[in-house]
């Protein structure tokens, strides 16, 4: 019985109300606990804020697009790649780091969570592979389903109960968390060499629309009462003018209610809102609207949001979105690669340069930054780059340094070649609104655990949770005056405890802690049509045989499965 | 100038990786600390000192500093790496990546280079008086951004793929190439006073190249527009001047359209 007492920090926990007050967090095992032995381990958090681990809602770490970023990219790693430190593994890579990377330095901020956000099924046994060398952190996947033969010939039909018992035949078989759609039946399109702009332009051959394709996988969702709620990427994501589409998405949500047990009121998250929050009608006059999209969202209470942070970086996008992909390539002439997956989806990657003196950049800067700002409920409203989309999540701390200073959004607004154009496309000059801790804590823990479906086990400190617990080096009572001091805070935490596990002190990796993978087994009433229609597919239609396609209970060897019995 | 000379003494058994082998590393410390200095052999840290009799001193800054290096270097990586200022000589040959993202100063090298000489370099001069493998003044892997600027001689041969990727600076081969020069360029000027054998400006976007002797085949995305009088690197020669490469994207300027230029010495 392993003991451990972090002692006398100013600790923010918004699940209990809790606000900077100097407690002692307890833990025995991989449990927070109420009180321990005098013999327990000593952590002195005098001085320095407390939380629980944050979790990461969405981010693109593991599997083949992530693999073919750096296959594609060996100039991500050049000169960023420190020679390893015994017993740890070398790190490599900046947008797209190697898994080892991954782990350490997520661990170094302080996360305990995060989710894959985007996993073909057909590839689904890659992505376990990546997961399981990815250390310390626990995570989860979400597989795609929006443009997946099986639910676009279901929905066609409106048969919700076939597609239900589909996606929990998938969920199983890939050991995925939830129900992804990227761009809904714009990828299939993309397959034809077409897109779907529109919530209404039909998918070719499958004769269905985007927006039912959306409602149809909402009503799904709640049949089979999953943790999490469907997740998101819009259609005509990154265009002039795509705010009413993503509009008209969200009033799909209208009205429809939570079904489930995980205290998830939410019934649609709509992912890295940043790239759907555009106005104008072209590149040249582009502008925010994040206002508007805000306002909706502050209004709808059964939507949550992530942000998607442009982070001004050189990065690489990588997205099942195809087609989209596509156009990057012919806006920045770089390296570009492209891939079908038969039946299910699609992918594409492209390196981007978001720089701070391209006009575009600096308006996409300050919009994922003002919905951060404008939004009311920072519950429903989460912190991401789309990982490594708009920027790598190890500016995490940058977007919070971002978010609590107004200085800090100055000073990059200023340094920017067209200052006076981002002000005129956008608000966030005159916005002053400053996040504080608590907040911060909302939109990286307690707020994104809950949407998830996890809050029994994450985003709180309350015992009984899991015993993630970090400490960051920053005075709560006396706030640095130099916001870079609040980005480093974050960068490296002064101590890290996941799971009972002490794997960081004083920024350093001291421990590979015990990793965990999270999927759910749904488990509907046996339904031999969809059964059959599993068999007749794979035999015609795909390259691999059935026996072949579930992921092997090996490569996730510490799962936690999250079991429903959907009710007849 | 202050000079200071490292001398081998003992061959490694890998090869060594010295970064750590240039005027703004030793600027302003003594032999002593010079000895100190981390390399690495494979994973292995090692010291400068364990491979190297250290003498002299150095100056206050890398522009004072020369350091001569008495004894061959066919071991030895990256001498150089990202200089700004002053010199280096090596008496003898030196491995891959001599004066890598080079920023200024010069480095002298009497005998070959290995492979991704002057690699990604933005100023500052190189010249090898032996041979060069490849990759001379190439972008580094998977990189769009290749050399920006100063000067690379290799006085003998030099195998394949120079330029690729180069956006600015000048590339002299004294003898033969063999393939891939100037690959995706959109700047910069490589000349060849010997042959080559093919796959010259493939995907090229912008820039120059002379061949002075024979291209053995030509790519068919170049097109001949005329006949020039030239005067390169000491020579006075008649060129045949192709625009290309006609199958790659082409900025426009002032209504007009920018080709690379591929001039081969009229025979
Ligand atoms: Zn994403």
């Amino acid at each position: 019985m392993a003991e451990i007492v972090i002692k006398n920090g100013f600790v923010i926990d918004p699940a209990r109300k809790i606000n900077g007050d100097v407690m002692d967090i307890a833990i025995r095992d991989d449990k927070i606990v109420e009180k321990v032995g005098s013999g327990a381990k000593e952590i002195d958090a005098r001085g320095k804020v407390v939380m629980t681990g944050g979790v990461d809602i969405h981010a693109h770490v593991a599997g083949p697009k992530v693999n073919v970023g750096r296959l594609m990219r060996p100039e991500d790693k050049l000169f960023k790649s420190p020679n390893a430190q015994a017993p740890y593994r070398v790190e490599s890579g900046f947008s797209i780091p190697s898994t080892f990377k991954t782990g350490y330095d997520y661990a170094r901020m302080g996360y305990a969570f995060v989710m894959e956000a985007a996993m073909p099924p057909l590839h689904s046994p890659h992505v376990h592979e990546e997961i399981h060398d990815t250390p310390i952190i626990d995570q989860g996947a979400l597989p795609v389903f929006a443009n997946n033969w099986f639910v676009l010939e279901y929905l066609k039909n409106r048969e919700i109960e076939n597609t239900a018992a589909y996606t929990a035949w998938l969920l199983m078989a890939t050991k995925g968390y939830g129900v992804k759609l990227v761009n809904p039946g714009g990828t299939a399109a993309w397959a034809w060499g077409l897109n779907c702009l529109t919530l209404n332009d039909p998918v070719p051959y499958f004769d269905i629309t985007p927006a039912e394709i959306i409602s149809g996988l909402i009503e799904t969702n709640e049949y089979l009462g999953l943790p999490h709620s469907i997740h998101i990427h819009q259609n005509s994501l990154g265009t002039p003018g795509n705010y009413e589409i993503t509009l008209d998405s969200f009033r799909l949500a209208e009205g429809v209610k939570a079904n489930n047990r995980f205290s998830r009121d939410s019934v649609m998250h709509s992912t890295h809102v940043q790239f759907h929050s555009y106005g104008g009608d072209s590149w040249r006059n582009f502008e925010s609207k994040a206002k508007e999209v805000m306002d909706y969202i502050n209004g709808q209470k059964n939507i949550t949001v992530d942000l998607g942070c442009v982070t001004l970086d050189e990065t690489t996008t990588m997205t099942a979105d195809g087609p989209f992909e596509h156009h990057l390539n012919q806006l920045n002439h770089l390296k570009w690669a492209n891939t079908d997956v038969e039946l299910e989806t699609a992918a594409g990657v492209v390196p981007y340069v978001y720089d701070k003196d391209i006009k575009v950049c600096g308006i996409q800067w300050a919009i994922g930054l003002e919905l951060g700002l404008y939004a009311k409920d920072p519950m429903r409203t989460f912190i991401t780059t789309d990982h490594p989309n708009a920027g790598p999540f190890i500016r995490y701390p940058r977007i919070i340094k971002w978010l609590m200073s107004k200085k800090a959004r100055e000073e990059t607004l200023e340094s920017m070649k067209y200052t006076d154009k981002v002000i005129d496309a956008t608000d966030i000059h005159s916005l002053d609104t400053e996040r504080t801790l608590y907040e911060i804590a909302q939109m990286t823990r307690a707020g994104p655990a809950k949407a998830l479906g996890l809050s029994h086990i994450f985003g709180s400190l309350a015992p009984g949770m899991e015993a993630n617990v970090v400490v960051y080096d920053l005075n709560f009572n006396d706030m640095p005056d130099d916001p870079e001091q609040i980005e480093r805070a974050f960068l490296r935490s002064s101590n890290f405890i996941k799971s009972g596990d002490i794997v960081v002190k004083d920024g350093d990796i001291v421990s590979h802690g015990n990793k965990r993978t999270f999927w759910v087994n749904a488990k509907v009433k046996e339904n031999p049509q969809v059964i059959r229609d599993i068999h007749e597919k794979f035999l015609k239609e795909y390259t691999v045989g059935l026996g072949n396609y579930t992921v092997w209970d090996c490569l996730a060897p510490n799962p936690y499965v999250i079991d429903i019995d959907v009710e007849a | 100038m202050a000079l200071v000379t490292l001398k081998p003494y003992k061959e490694p058994e890998l090869y060594l990786e010295c970064n750590n082998i240039s005027p703004d590393a030793f600027a302003g410390k003594t032999a002593a600390e010079i000895s100190e200095l981390e390399v690495r052999e494979g994973k292995t840290r090692v010291l400068l000192g364990d491979y190297f009799e250290v003498s002299g001193k150095p100056g206050d800054t890398a522009e004072e500093t020369d350091i001569h290096i008495a004894g061959d270097c066919s071991r030895i990586k990256y001498l150089g790496t990202k200089m700004t200022a002053g010199s280096i000589k090596v008496d003898g040959n030196a491995d891959m990546y001599v004066g890598g993202w080079m920023k200024g100063g010069k480095i002298h090298i009497t005998g070959n280079v290995h492979s991704f000489c002057g690699i990604a370099m933005e100023g500052g001069e190189i010249i090898v008086d032996g041979n060069a493998e490849n990759y001379v003044g190439s972008a580094y892997r998977g990189d769009w951004r290749g050399m920006r600027g100063g000067t690379i001689r290799i006085r003998g041969n030099a195998g394949n793929d120079i330029g690729t990727f180069m956006l600015g600076g000048t590339i002299i081969i004294e003898k033969n190439a063999f393939i891939h020069v100037s690959t995706h360029a959109e700047g910069g000027c490589v000349i060849i006073k010997g042959d080559v054998e093919g796959r010259v400006g493939g995907q090229m976007v912008k820039g120059d190249i002379y061949v002075l002797g024979k291209i053995q085949y030509m790519l068919p995305g170049f097109k001949k527009i005329g006949t020039v009088e030239k005067d390169i690197d000491g020579v006075s020669a008649s060129f045949n001047h192709y625009i290309g490469d006609l199958g790659e994207r082409h900025p426009r300027s002032k209504g007009k359209d920018i080709y690379a230029n591929l001039f081969v010495m009229a025979s």
